[in-house]
């Protein structure tokens, strides 16, 4: 009853220092008034998946939003997994925003689909817009940024991270008027072509608070000093190409330009590296605490040495060119390393092309205690080195281990990798990520649900004997919200017995499973909290026998129902209309 | 296989049926549902590996029949390709391509007075100035540095190469593709012994 005496305002001022969703989620829960209190002063929203809820409820509920973050397509679009056409269009989101949220400044968009009607829409809509970030999203060209550029007199932010453009001409940089000043990161990595260089470099000149500058492949390695003497307050550079003529101008430019950069944090590009540049950026390293070098095409010893001079290094991403040398050399440099990152320079090829192997990671997880977050491609493992890690790195968050081959086997016994990953959840008892390979049966499965309690994202692929594998995932992690399973023998049993499971859950993603469209529709209509999607390109599974396996299924719990523009791939399975309409 | 009831997957305890609601024929459905995913079950890892997808045939092909997986004269065929594995976004692996269009090609590299060759891989190197390196970091020598008049005049030691016609020629003159193609084995000479090949022009 005490509450009723709080005014409002102060209400409101306790609510404004509240930032995770969670608290505000909870805060907003305690009764009517302090819902609409929250309400009104809700700033920023998360939205994990865009089919979850309408644009329209989230712009009734808080009309005060000036930061939006959306999600689209499942992770697993990533790897051409979701066929093309499958949705995640932003543009209802910005239609509505356009007219609910005039003053929003912050739009983070992921796996989305977003045309150039919607960046132009985005531009004139919002007076005070300030950062626009697209991560993996398609559909745009650059028309689209032009109108971002010349329209968005606050612009602080353009981040495209690793989205896909259409590249038609490099001069849409141009369209920054002469007087924009404000821009504090750009990121334009992903652009294939060429920008116009002398706009870049009039832009940079022109904008003090520039930290973040990731040019694109196109822009070469002579004119990176120009841009860096205009900049010596980056901290974040990723770089073009870097190959060149070995000038030693260029050279002796480089190490100059790179000298004056006394902030740098964090190195990006590498694009074509030739090694005897590498050594113009050795002045910075020590500052360097996040290093992507997933493109530099290096042998070991030159990678080897850039690295060991960072001994700052916090995060680390390379390609597998690093070898077990590399990585013996890191672990023994780098003892802030929190997350590492080895991708595959040849994922195609029969043989494996460099000396990297578990013992990598083995050295790593052995001699970098701050070690937490873990990808890495290889293309052996044994449960002696997964035993060894999990021992070693209690305090990992996020573990995604890729052995290249399907079903290979511990390489020392030959049998499954199950007490190896059994190791890492039962050890590991913050894991919040978890991605298997190898060979593995239903047992992995059993230490799993047993152990991994703060499991929060699981990623399966060939894996498992029977329903009972996906059985003990669903009945065991408690906090599990995404689980994405591919060419797995699990069927509609276990799926049936955990179907309460689901609706806990942000979505389930399983293709080339054994579960039947039968089990789909009885999924759909029994669960009215969830949007069940079959997407079958092989045409209407209604078409076949209802045991048959769907090709792709997606489930996500939504509150904005059934999705109204599913293309012709993809049916949403009908809730149970009757038990809707009596209540 | 699996005992379903003793693991706490009772279906008959859910309220989940398989089959429209108020029709008697629930559980002659269920039986149905059962029997016939039961022996689905049993077919699962047959389905799985016969069905017609892409993936899940290809690997069957590429793990299952690891012994066949080779050419007659033993080298090993390159995977079988699965849709979306390893899962490797698109951006990185055209990064790769443009450096691995086929596979490596060694050549012997000879020094005069080394006792024995050595073999590089061409196909690692983008330009003149890292075979240089690379063959300087090889052999602890020093090569220096070309120039169009004057080849490696100063440098202790010279490269030279045998083309496809046999001629022995000196590294750096033609571009670097052009070299690529044409270059069959390397030998780094004593400068003295070089001073053939830098012709005055």
């Amino acid at each position: 009853m005490a509450y009723s005496l709080i005014p409002e305002e102060v209400l409101e001022h306790v609510f404004s220092f509240l930032s995770s969703d969670r608290d505000r989620n909870s805060v907003s829960s305690v009764c009517k008034s302090w819902y609409e209190i929250e309400r009104w002063c809700r700033r920023r929203i998360f939205i994990g998946n865009c089919y979850s809820v309408s644009a329209e409820m989230v712009t009734r509920r808080f009309p005060e939003v000036r930061e939006v973050e959306i999600k689209g397509k499942p992770h697993f679009a990533d790897f051409n997994l979701v066929p093309e056409g499958w949705g995640g269009y932003v543009k209802p989101w910005i239609r509505v925003m356009s007219g609910a949220y005039p003053l929003l400044e912050e739009m983070k968009l992921k796996r989305m689909v977003v045309t150039d009607e919607c960046l132009d829409l985005i531009s004139r809509s919002f007076n005070n817009f300030k950062v626009l970030v697209l991560t993996s999203c398609e559909g745009f060209t650059t028309h689209g940024l032009a109108s971002i550029a010349a329209n968005c007199r606050n612009l602080r932010e353009l981040d495209l991270r690793e989205s896909e453009v259409e590249d038609l001409s490099g001069h849409w940089l141009s369209h920054f008027p002469d007087n924009c000043t404000s821009l504090v990161s750009l990121n334009i990595s992903c652009l294939g072509s060429e920008v116009s260089f002398s706009a870049l470099e009039r832009l940079v000149t022109r904008c003090p608070n520039l930290r973040t500058l990731r040019l694109n492949r196109a822009v070469p390695l002579d004119k990176l000093p120009n841009l860096l003497q205009r900049a010596p307050q980056l901290v974040e550079l990723g770089t073009g190409a870097c190959s060149a003529e070995i000038r030693s101008d260029i050279f002796s430019n480089l190490t100059e330009a790179f000298l004056a950069c006394k902030k740098l944090r964090a190195l990006s590009g590498f694009w074509d590296v030739v090694p005897a540049y590498l050594p113009a950026m050795y002045p910075v390293c020590s500052g360097i605490t996040s290093l992507n070098l997933s493109y530099a095409i290096v042998q070991s010893p030159d990678l080897g040495k850039l690295v060991s001079q960072c001994i700052n290094l916090q995060r680390l991403w390379v390609l597998d060119y690093i070898e077990d040398t590399g990585l013996e050399a890191l672990s023994l440099s780098c003892k802030d390393l929190q997350e590492l990152r080895v991708f595959p320079s040849d994922p195609f090829g029969a043989e494996p092309n460099v000396s990297l192997t578990e013992k990598g990671l083995v050295s790593v997880s052995e001699g970098c205690p701050k070690l937490q977050s873990v990808l890495y491609f290889c293309h052996q493992m044994s449960n002696a080195a997964l035993i060894t890690i999990a021992k070693n790195r209690p305090n990992l968050i996020r573990f995604r281990l890729c052995i290249i081959e399907p079903h290979a086997p511990d390489y020392l016994t030959l049998g499954p990798l199950d007490t190896g990953f059994g190791a890492i959840v039962e050890n590991c008892k913050e894991l919040r990520r978890l991605s298997l390979s190898g060979l593995l049966t239903d047992r992995v499965f059993e230490y799993i649900g047993t152990h991994a309690k703060k499991l929060e994202m699981l990623s399966i692929a060939f894996a498992g004997d029977s329903d009972l594998g996906l059985h003990h995932v669903l009945s065991g992690c408690e906090s599990l919200r995404k689980l994405e399973i591919r060419d797995c023998p699990f069927g509609d049993k276990a799926l049936l017995a955990n179907a309460a499971k689901l609706e806990t859950m942000r979505s389930l993603w399983m293709s080339s499973c054994s579960v039947s469209f039968g089990a789909c529709k009885l999924l759909g209509k029994k669960l009215p909290g969830l949007n069940v999607e079959v997407i079958d390109e092989r045409g209407h599974p209604g078409s076949r026998p209802e045991s048959c396996p769907v090709e792709k299924l997606y489930i996500y719990r939504t509150v904005g129902g059934q999705r109204v523009d599913t293309p012709d791939f993809v049916w949403t399975m009908e809730k149970e209309e009757e038990v809707l309409l009596t209540e | 296989m699996e005992n379903y009831e003793a693991n706490g997957l009772n279906l008959k305890a859910t309220e989940l049926r398989l089959g429209l609601p108020g029709t008697g024929n629930e559980q002659q459905q269920q039986d149905q549902y059962s029997s016939s995913s039961s022996s689905h079950q049993q077919n699962v890892k047959n389905n799985y590996n016969n069905n017609n997808k892409r993936s899940s045939s290809e690997i069957a092909s590429s793990c299952d029949d690891e012994q066949q997986q080779q050419h007659d004269d033993g080298a090993p065929l390159a995977k079988a390709q699965v849709v979306g594995w390893p899962p490797v976004r698109s951006y990185r692996k055209n990064v790769l391509e443009k450096k691995n269009p086929e596979s490596s090609m060694f050549l012997k590299v000879s020094m005069d007075g080394a006792p024995y060759l050595r073999k590089i891989d061409l196909k690692f190197y983008n330009n003149y100035f890292d075979l240089l390196k690379g063959l300087e970091n090889m052999f602890k020598c020093t090569i220096g540095v070309y120039s169009e008049r004057e080849g490696y005049n100063g440098s202790e030691h010279v490269p030279t190469y045998e083309d496809k016609d046999g001629d022995w020629m000196l590294v750096g003159d033609v571009p670097w593709d052009m070299f690529v193609t044409s270059c069959k084995r390397l030998r780094i000479m004593k400068a003295s012994e070089a001073k053939g090949l830098v012709s005055p022009l």
